[in-house]
């Protein structure tokens, strides 16, 4: 079958591959050391120049390197977060929807429990108590933001063991472990995938507000939603401070956003539906 | 009918427990210390095993969380460590002004959100329906804290239409609204557009546009019906996770509501505030349910009845 992208797709994966681009090669494309005073203008952010293509911050600090700087924490915390959350998520939901009965019940009420907990909130509980480091960050955005994979990727194996070809195979006398892996997991997939490039803008966000919120990565190291945050006392002065790391997240996002969107344009047309 | 009701009152206060024990669970691995928060650091220690006794921590976990729940039927959830009132009157205090804020920021998302999703989902696959796909997707992906520091910035600063935070009149409610609801605006049309474009090719409207009915009068009359539903059940969840969803705006806008409440709480390490918080926006979500559940049985014989739909 031939693989054409369309064109959310392509867009949306340019913009993903760039920050990628951005993200590994931030050392050498940011003009100035992203955690160093450089503008002589310490104590007063300074606006946009020649120098200082987005201006500087309020310790002298360039604004475009903290930004290029930033890429790396946010798709590193993004993209490691999704993995979690999919670690997570599959696992029970494959789990729930191939054994069915009791697990299934038990499994799927505690994801209704958890549904009902407010995300942000409880990350914030979480992250407050653990320290905000990238480790506990990722792990409790994980921790919180797996439900709705869980009970997607249930509904689709529950469909999927009930197919002729996973009925046949038991009949045959396949192990559980061999049916989950090699009949259910592969059909499964398709749906993993959009729902893993979907949810990555989805814990972005959450890293990002986590991050105005003061619970983010410690400075020094530059993270987007920090960026903001300290923002807010200048924003007289200074605007630009707040509105170029928000264009970032607001860039990374979308890229994720166009990119999973248009797999389910796909599948829609394709007529297999989400 | 009266069995449906019942099954589903049960089981959300199944669902309650769970939360409660969760909510619970979170307290007991928090690190800080109840009685130190409650004496001050400088406390002896015979002070601080009496406090201990007063609140029962020396009883045995199951003990202390049934206590807890108890209490928490009872409309009783504790006493702030820090600010020393009681929890349940600290929410209630501050509920009204995040449910003037969602209540707004549900009404306008649906607004936008209505017409958009019908606009595309009549023009399918054709220009307006891309050009609306992009502007939703544009508008899910905006960080709701950053848009509501740039309206500050444009109209607070700049043009001085509106407050610089605050809840002080209609005028403040402004800016935040806008910055709650853009984003739920541009989720509602895509959800509303999917929707309408699978009711579109059901047999039902085929037959109603065969007959000679105009596009627009089929979708009126015989789609939206059907594409309202799962959009009602969405509004119904999302106002509920709007209330105590909203502690980014509010932060943002100095707003004096639920949102900014757990912020300290959080912030603070005072237990029994993250605990009444949290299981107060769970016991509104789990509410929510139950009225869009009921309100769906009553509107559809199908779920009553027990059929799959």
């Amino acid at each position: 079958m031939k693989f054409r992208l369309n064109a959310m797709e392509t867009i949306g994966a340019l913009m993903v591959l760039s920050l990628a681009v951005v993200a590994i090669l931030a050392p050498w494309l940011a003009p100035y050391d992203p955690t160093r005073a450089v503008a002589s203008t310490f104590g007063d952010p300074a606006a946009p120049s020649r120098m200082y293509p987005l201006g500087t911050d309020q310790l002298g600090r360039d604004v475009l390197s903290r930004i290029i700087f930033g890429a790396r924490i946010s798709l590193t915390v993004g993209v490691a977060a999704m993995a979690v959350t999919m670690t997570i998520g599959v696992t029970i939901g494959l789990t729930a929807g191939f054994f069915g009965g009791t697990i299934d019940f038990a499994l799927m009420r505690f994801t209704d429990v958890m549904l009902t907990l407010p995300a942000l909130l409880l990350a914030m509980a979480f992250v407050a108590v653990l320290q905000p480091s990238i480790l506990s960050i990722l792990l409790v955005i994980g921790l919180v933001s797996w439900t709705q994979i869980a009970r997607v990727v249930r509904a689709e194996a529950l469909s999927m063991t009930q197919r002729d070809f996973v009925v046949a195979a038991r009949a045959l006398g396949a192990p559980s472990a061999r049916l989950i892996v090699r009949h259910v997991m592969p059909n499964v997939m398709p749906i993993i995938v959009v729902m893993a490039v979907l949810g990555t803008s989805g814990t972005l966000l959450l890293d990002a507000g986590l991050s105005f919120l003061t619970l983010g990565v410690p400075p020094p190291t530059p993270s987007w939603g920090r960026m903001i945050e300290e923002a807010t006392t200048y924003f007289r002065v200074a605007p630009w401070l707040a509105i170029f790391p928000g264009l970032a997240i607001f860039y990374a996002v979308l890229g994720f956003n166009l990119l999973g969107y248009g797999f389910l344009r796909r599948r829609a047309r394709a007529g297999v539906g989400l | 009918m009266l069995v449906y009701v019942i099954r589903r009152i049960v089981f959300g206060a199944a669902v309650l427990l769970g939360t409660s024990l969760i909510t619970f669970v979170i307290a007991f691995v928090i690190p800080a210390d109840p009685a130190v928060a409650v004496a001050g650091a400088k406390a002896d220690p015979a002070t601080l095993a009496a406090i201990r006794t007063e609140l029962g921590l020396d009883q045995p976990l199951y003990i202390q969380y049934a206590r807890y729940v108890d209490r928490a039927v009872h409309g009783d959830l504790g006493r702030s460590y820090i600010r020393r009132e009681e929890v349940a009157g600290l929410i209630v205090s501050r509920f009204p002004a995040t449910a003037i804020l969602a209540l707004a920021a549900m009404a306008l998302s649906l607004v936008l959100g209505i017409p958009m999703g019908m606009l595309a989902a009549a023009y399918r696959e054709r220009a307006p329906d891309n050009l609306l796909l992009v502007l939703s997707l544009g508008l899910v992906s905006i960080p709701v804290f950053w848009l509501g520091t740039i309206l500050l910035i444009v109209g607070g600063l700049y043009l001085h239409w509106f407050p610089l935070g605050g809840f002080d009149g209609p005028k403040s409610l402004v800016l935040p609204t806008i910055t709650l609801a853009l984003g739920s605006a541009g989720y509602y049309s895509r959800i509303l557009q999917t929707n309408l474009a699978d009711a579109m090719d059901q047999e039902y409207v085929r037959t109603a546009r065969g007959k000679g009915l105009s596009l627009r009068a089929a979708m009126f009359k015989h789609a939206m019906a059907n594409a309202m539903l799962p959009l009602v059940t969405l509004a119904g969840l999302d106002f509920a996770g709007l209330l105590s969803g909203v502690v980014l705006t509010e932060t943002v806008f100095n707003w004096p509501g639920l949102g900014r409440l757990a912020f300290e709480a959080v912030f603070n390490l005072d237990i029994p505030l993250v605990m009444g918080t949290v299981l107060f926006s769970a016991a509104l979500v789990v509410i929510a349910n139950l009225v869009v559940d009921l309100l769906y049985a009553w509107l559809d014989p199908r779920i009553r009845l027990g059929q799959q739909v």
